[in-house]
């Protein structure tokens, strides 16, 4: 059975402004699938609801997950002031997590726009671990920031190769994160992604138009995190097995989705 | 008592449950996806989620959002329709060995009906639970709950047409609950759960915009628990079948609350969220504080501060 543990904090630092390194010990390290999510929770009567947060990157030998994250509120600004040995209530890992095995001998191509870069770097990193049979034939980074401020590009680099764009200019591609895969003449067979709503429906209708696999990483505001309240849900082109409509519950038969399956209209 | 377990179990409108927590319509779905966590089977009941004829899609996001102590949801009651619910949830529920209660509504009194109707030979049902009081629908909902004659009627048809007990949910967002109670019992009912959600608003300063979709939204969590006890104790006081009382409650303590207001179970909501455990400690709690009090039997509480 799944467990809400007291996770220990093994280091915190702020890798750019308002951006956050968090790494904890957790049981569950091991069972952590790229692009699933924990939630964390405050030990603040006042501030009871779980803060759902996407994992960078996870060591299994070591029993340690990081999670990346932005300060955009309370609970991330209360977390930002944990310190090394401090300890922080997690549930996880939660949701469906990319299609990592199925990417055998194709050309994947992850692509992360701002604070949706932590989840793609942890696709590359799951797919070394996998069989050498089981990998994908080629891997690339595309990811977009807003200036040349750009947190996780050493760790990118060190997977695999990168491409940037920025919305300055200041460097690579100036533009967005499509236009960089265009300036650079990336080809890939299957693009994982995530970020921002209008970044994810560029990518869905730039990979229709190639006929390429596409599978996103979806954000809504979340209660419960596990699939019950209904809170955090996605339009979807066909009727869901949940509530036989066209809402997909993010955190549940989320947050990974293949384009093809959710309206992002 | 020398170290006799204590008696946790209690009646609701005439149905035996093993142990009086239970939890809350909407907050726990129909059980499947807490089973990764708990083991349904402890549980008193599971209430489910709110079902009608026809699948409904809800409103749109955001449908939720924290406030002081507690939460904002405008979920609008989305679900599967009453035919999928039989085929797929239902059995899910009846095998687990705990309580099961049906929660049903309906935007006309019709559909209130059909979906009881329909209900009404399925086996394994312990209650139908008939939300008469959600804020985030338009028809149906607050229209019905607010008005105690509207109460009574909906309450006699609901009682004329099911085969199973019903107990009425009723919404705090009254001026009297105690007439609110008397309304339901007047009608028929079995039983009552209190409270709903209250209606709340929030507000994005920076934006200068609604946060939730609908505007406003049902507030739950430990902020309302209270005004829930409040509102348990006078509707006890007003009544004489059983009350379910919900509302905040996160820990056995506050579950003793409601029962010494007069509830004879409780229902466990907005905790779920916080902790998956929630439920499972409070009855755990329970028994430990009747130990600890040497309390044979729980049903010695009901009611017991005046």
């Amino acid at each position: 059975m799944k467990k809400k543990e007291s996770a220990e904090i093994l280091s915190q630092e702020e890798i750019s402004k308002d951006i956050y390194s968090l790494v904890l010990k957790v049981s569950f390290a091991k069972d952590v699938k790229a692009g699933q999510f924990v939630s964390l929770f405050e030990r603040d009567a006042s501030h009871l609801m779980p803060r759902p947060i996407s994992v960078c990157e996870t060591d299994p030998e070591k029993g340690t997950i990081r999670l990346v994250y932005r300060v955009v509120g309370q609970g991330t600004d209360a977390f930002s002031k944990m310190k090394a040995h401090h300890h922080v209530d997690v549930l996880g890992p939660l949701g469906n997590g990319f299609p990592i095995e199925k990417m055998a001998g194709k050309r994947v191509l992850l692509m992360g726009g701002g604070i949706g870069i932590p989840p793609v770097l942890s696709c590359a990193e799951a797919f070394q671990r996998l069989p050498e049979h089981e990998q994908p034939s080629e891997v690339t980074f595309a990811v977009g920031y807003r200036t040349n401020d750009m947190y996780l590009y050493e760790d990118l680099q060190k997977q695999a190769p990168v491409v940037v764009s920025t919305d300055d200019g200041s460097f690579g591609t100036h533009g967005t994160v499509i236009d960089a895969v265009r300036a650079n003449k990336i080809r890939a067979d299957v693009i994982f992604a995530c970020g921002p709503r209008p970044m994810l429906r560029g990518i869905k209708n730039f990979a229709e138009d190639r006929e390429m696999e596409c599978y996103i990483s979806m954000e809504e505001h979340m209660a419960c995190g596990v699939g019950v309240c209904l809170g955090c849900i996605t339009k979807t082109v066909d009727v869901d097995d949940h509530s036989r409509v066209k809402n997909a519950r993010v955190c549940k038969d989320g947050p990974i989705f293949n384009a093809e399956e959710v309206d992002l209209t | 008592m020398s170290g006799k377990e204590p008696n946790l179990a209690v009646n609701v409108a005439g149905v035996t449950f093993k142990n009086p927590v239970f939890t809350s319509s909407g907050t726990f779905g129909f059980g499947e996806e807490y089973s990764e966590f708990i083991d349904l089977t402890r549980l008193g009941a599971i209430t489910g989620k709110g079902i009608t004829m026809e699948p409904v899609y809800g409103n749109p996001t955001p449908r939720v959002t924290e406030v002081p102590s507690g939460m904002l949801n405008c979920i609008g009651l989305q679900g599967p329709g009453v035919e999928y619910f039989c085929r797929h949830d239902l059995p899910f529920m009846r095998e687990q060995g705990c309580g099961v209660i049906v929660n049903v509504w309906g935007r006309t009194d019709e559909e209130y009906l059909e979906t009881i109707d329909r209900l009404s030979d399925e086996e394994g049902i312990d209650i139908l639970e008939v939300n008469i009081s959600c804020p985030n629908v338009k028809s149906g909902g607050l229209a019905v709950g607010t008005d105690p004659k509207r109460i009574e009627e909906i309450t006699r048809a609901c009682r004329d047409h099911a085969k199973q007990p019903i107990m009425m949910k009723l919404t705090p967002n009254v001026t009297s609950i105690s007439d609110a109670a008397k309304a339901a019992e007047a009608g028929g009912a079995d039983a009552i759960s209190l409270i709903n959600s209250l209606t709340g608003m929030k507000i994005d300063v920076e934006k200068q915009a609604f946060v939730l979709s609908n505007k406003t939204g049902g507030m739950s969590g430990p902020a309302i628990r209270p005004l829930a006890v409040r509102m348990v104790y006078q509707a006890a006081q007003a009544v004489r079948i059983p009350i379910v009382g919900m509302g905040g409650i996160m820990t056995a303590s506050d579950a003793l609350e409601f029962i010494l207001a007069g509830a004879t179970a409780v229902s466990v909501g907005f905790a779920n969220f916080v902790n998956p455990y929630a439920a499972i400690e409070i009855i755990d709690g329970i028994r430990d504080y009747l130990v600890r009090h040497d309390i044979d039997d729980i049903n010695e509480l009901i009611g017991a501060v005046k």
